[in-house]
């Protein structure tokens, strides 16, 4: 009888802090699958955002560094500039890389780093207690938005997925999608596509996952999955954007 | 005949491997497991096809499949 699946050689073996269901431990899975069966295991250097994923290196097998809270990106562009030879990726959720560190985001997308990014978007702040994100979705209940959040006083869901997309630097941007064992095949495949990319040395690549965060949803994790695929995905349509 | 394993310990009782097995062969334990969480088992003499969709979905990694 053989093994079919197991967990990866890149995710140790430990139990991790993330509550029941939620996105991040799919995320760091699929990340370290596609790590081993690209054979990066070696080559790789994460850098790990401020957010609930504070402490990925706890979690992934392989070589990381931390960033101060949304400078991910400002930290993997050196890391990749005096160690070439490396594959970096930063992994950072919608608060990180949309609200504190747009500027960052934007100027290495900007300059066209050769960097993988995995953008973790669950349109809230989870680590500190769910307040409202720049993705929060109109109308939804955050701890900073108990009526709902309403564009007249906080604005737009904001598609920084599609505002990178038009800068000449980026190479691809994929939208995927945690919320189905379909779409979780497919959020490998892109998880994949951009490592391939750096490997390639075709540029700036970022797949946005959107990703359940149950606990500040107020949602049990199976709806958390649906609400994903009837209400999120509506308002953050899934596919290549670039 | 395929089968999985899982890691009873390591569970958090998402019950996301219970909506994803197309023939319902995950269900809640009863007792509880070393994190003070109602963990899932296996349903006795249920017939695994090996999918391995159960494990794909679990965001805890605590599900091994044999086929
Ligand atoms: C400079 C700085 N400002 C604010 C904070 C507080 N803080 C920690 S995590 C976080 C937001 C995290 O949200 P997100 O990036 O969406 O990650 P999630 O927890 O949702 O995965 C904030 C504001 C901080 N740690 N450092
Ligand atoms: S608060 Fe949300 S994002 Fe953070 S660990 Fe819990 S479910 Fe995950
Ligand atoms: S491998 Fe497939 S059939 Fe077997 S328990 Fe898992 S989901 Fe059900
Ligand atoms: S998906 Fe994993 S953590 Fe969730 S109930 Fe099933 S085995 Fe437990
Ligand atoms: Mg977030």
């Amino acid at each position: 009888m053989d093994r079919i699946y197991s967990h990866p050689q890149s995710l140790r073996d430990v139990p991790t802090h993330y509550c029941p269901g939620c996105g991040h431990g799919l995320a760091h899975r699929l990340i370290a699958e596609a790590v081993d069966e690209l054979g990066l295991r070696e080559q790789v250097i994460a850098v790990a955002p401020v957010g609930c994923a504070v402490i990925a290196y706890d979690y992934w097998d392989f070589d990381c560094s931390e960033a101060a809270h949304g400078r991910a990106l400002a930290v993997a562009t050196g890391i990749k500039r005096v160690r070439p030879q490396n594959i970096v990726f930063t992994y950072q959720g919608d608060g990180d890389l949309a609200a504190i560190g747009t500027n960052e985001t934007i100027h290495a997308a900007n300059r066209g780093e050769n960097l993988t990014v995995f953008f973790i978007n669950n349109a809230v702040y989870g680590m500190t207690g769910g307040q409202m994100a720049p993705t929060t979705l109109l109308n939804q209940k955050t701890s900073t938005t108990p009526e709902g959040r309403n564009a007249q006083f906080q604005g737009y869901p904001l598609k920084i997925s599609e505002m990178l997309a038009l800068l000449p630097g980026v190479k691809y941007i994929e939208r995927v999608s945690l919320g189905s064992a379909q779409d979780i095949t497919k959020t490998k495949k892109a998880i994949k596509k951009a490592f391939m990319n750096q490997i390639e040395g075709i540029g700036f690549s970022l797949v946005e996952m959107l990703s359940p965060c149950p606990t500040y949803w107020g949602l049990s994790p199976c709806e958390s999955l649906d609400w994903i695929k009837n209400i999120m995905a509506k308002e953050f349509p899934l596919g290549v954007i670039k | 005949m395929p089968r999985i394993i899982i890691n009873k310990d390591k569970c958090k009782g998402c019950l996301l491997c219970v909506s994803a097995c197309p023939q319902g062969l995950i269900m809640i334990e009863g007792g509880f497991n070393l994190r003070g969480v109602k963990p899932v088992k296996f349903k006795p003499g249920g017939k695994c096809s090996g999918c391995a969709l159960c494990a794909l979905m679990c965001p805890d990694c605590c599900i091994e499949v044999y086929k």
